[in-house]
């Protein structure tokens, strides 16, 4: 794991889980796992680009490129 | 016809699938006014049983209440039982105007817009103030109503954990470029009887520059040394910017809400509002029944002090009977028993002892978190509270949940 991978994996399991027993890595499906909803979407999405000072287009930030950790992080090194 | 079988039986499918989850809702027909007794036929068919119901928001009593009853039926006599036409073209009478003034006074607001529903308001409100270049910061555990009125508005939309208030200001510095912050809760959350934080929301809201919306449906009338709301308990009278409430809870109980709050934000509801600008006036009948409600509620605090008292006294009755519940000032009493089917069970064995109180599970409340809800009344009397309570007893003994921790409920039942 990479250290964008644990700042965004520790955001998100701050961010989004209620239980903290549940377990979560760099590819468990986020949002197909019910685990982020699609409103929920948006703080993920500002906090990234305030921390790498990076602007993601809307059409690329889908439900698809935000399900994984690794999938994000993917994304973000694209407009890095 | 356009209804052939094959639509049918996917109805039939969809409808299956709601049952076979346990999720199927099955109303109760009461056959008398609203009140701590009723008359309940259910299942359909059956005959009539005698309860006492713990599960009404008939917080002050003021359903049945025969002032609000003559009230109403002035109202009728006098200025008719419809209007057929929304405000603005010929709907407004001099009476919701009154009503509006009312409100205001009471709440300590600039100025109220009158909404079929609480619902309707806060399906408008949001898409009446807020753009695309706004942001809505909403606590996690809002109501509904309020959801689908955010889905309805382009501004962009964020959470904060549920009375999580460094989360919440998290969200305000996040979103400190943002036009308009709109930072959104429920005084009164519905499920768990807690309330917000409103003296800390507010402080961060004046530090950050945002406006503060607060649903106070399950406060108005009740909360505070005057009933005020929640603004009154957290001593923020005059400060907060926005109040959804509804009459058809504390207030009477029989329909309509409103829009309270600053003077421009309301004439913003009044020209852009849809469900107000589209949606019929609040019937003449209402609005004088909530005339007069508004009336006791100014004269004397005497039903919200019985209501605070009796509410107090079942707490406390439950916790010595060795109950679990969710902590809380409020008349909102949930007696937690985490299982889903041992909600169902024990609500079932309390309504054939006579006590009407409803189990919740999952998807009303998160996982292993099912709850029978109680709901507390001006309009109990001690003796039905105490009758209720040997109920309770007499069931938790039954179910062996007594003096028992949540873990230990929990293997028994399981979640």
């Amino acid at each position: 794991m990479d250290e964008m991978e644990k700042v965004v994996l520790d955001y998100v399991r701050d961010e989004y889980l209620e239980d903290e027993d549940e377990e979560i890595d760099v590819n468990t499906p986020l949002i197909s796992g019910g685990i982020v909803d699609s409103f929920s979407m948006v703080s993920l999405k500002r906090f990234l680009e305030n921390k790498y000072e990076i602007s993601i287009p809307d059409e690329k930030a889908t439900p698809e490129a935000f399900d994984t950790v690794e999938k994000i992080c993917a994304l973000v090194k694209e407009f890095k | 016809m356009a209804f052939n079988d094959k639509q049918r039986a996917y109805y039939q499918d969809q409808l299956k699938g709601i049952q076979d989850a346990g999720i199927f809702k099955q109303e109760r027909f009461i056959h008398s006014t609203q009140s701590a007794d009723i008359e309940v036929e259910f299942p359909e068919g059956s005959s009539l049983k005698k309860v006492i119901n713990m599960c009404a928001n008939n917080y002050l009593g003021l359903s049945s209440h025969p002032e609000v009853i003559k009230a109403a039926h002035q109202g009728l006599d006098q200025r008719g039982y419809g209007m057929s036409s929304v405000r603005f073209i010929c709907g407004t009478q001099d009476i919701h105007k009154q009503l509006e003034k009312k409100v205001s006074e009471f709440l300590g607001t600039e100025d109220t817009i009158l909404f079929p529903s609480c619902m309707d308001a806060n399906a408008g409100v949001f898409e009446a103030v807020l753009s695309e270049e706004d942001v809505m910061i909403s606590d996690r555990l809002v109501h509904a109503s309020i959801i689908d009125g955010i889905r309805l508005c382009s501004a962009m939309h964020d959470t904060f954990k549920h009375s999580n208030m460094d989360h919440l200001e998290s969200k305000l510095q996040l979103h400190a470029d943002k036009r308009m912050k709109m930072v959104i809760t429920d005084g009164v959350f519905s499920m768990d009887g807690d309330t917000a934080k409103l003296d800390e929301m507010v402080a961060l809201c004046e530090r950050y520059d945002a406006m503060l919306l607060v649903d106070d449906s399950h406060a108005t009338g009740f909360i505070g040394k005057t009933g005020r709301g929640t603004h009154e308990k957290y001593g923020v009278l005059g400060r907060i910017d926005i109040i959804t409430t509804t009459f058809g809870k504390a207030l009477g109980g029989a329909s309509g809400g409103c829009v309270s709050g600053r003077a421009e934000l309301v004439e913003m509801c009044r020209q852009k509002a849809r469900p107000y600008l589209f949606s019929n006036t609040i019937a003449p009948v209402v609005v004088s029944g909530v005339l007069r409600v508004m009336g006791i509620l100014s004269e004397s605090t005497e039903r919200r002090d019985k209501l605070e008292a009796n509410a107090a006294y079942w707490r406390k009755g439950l916790t010595e009977a060795g109950f679990i519940l969710k902590e809380g000032d409020t008349p909102i009493v949930p007696i937690m028993l985490f299982n889903a089917k041992l909600s169902q069970d024990f609500s079932k064995d309390l309504y054939e002892d006579g006590i009407f109180a409803i189990g919740f599970f999952f998807p009303v409340v998160p996982k292993g978190q099912a709850r029978i809800r109680t709901q507390i009344s001006a309009g109990h009397e001690r003796k039905h509270l105490d009758r209720a309570l040997d109920a309770f007893i007499k069931v938790g003994k039954k179910f062996d949940i007594l003096g028992k921790t949540k873990q230990e409920v929990i293997e028994m039942y399981g979640m």
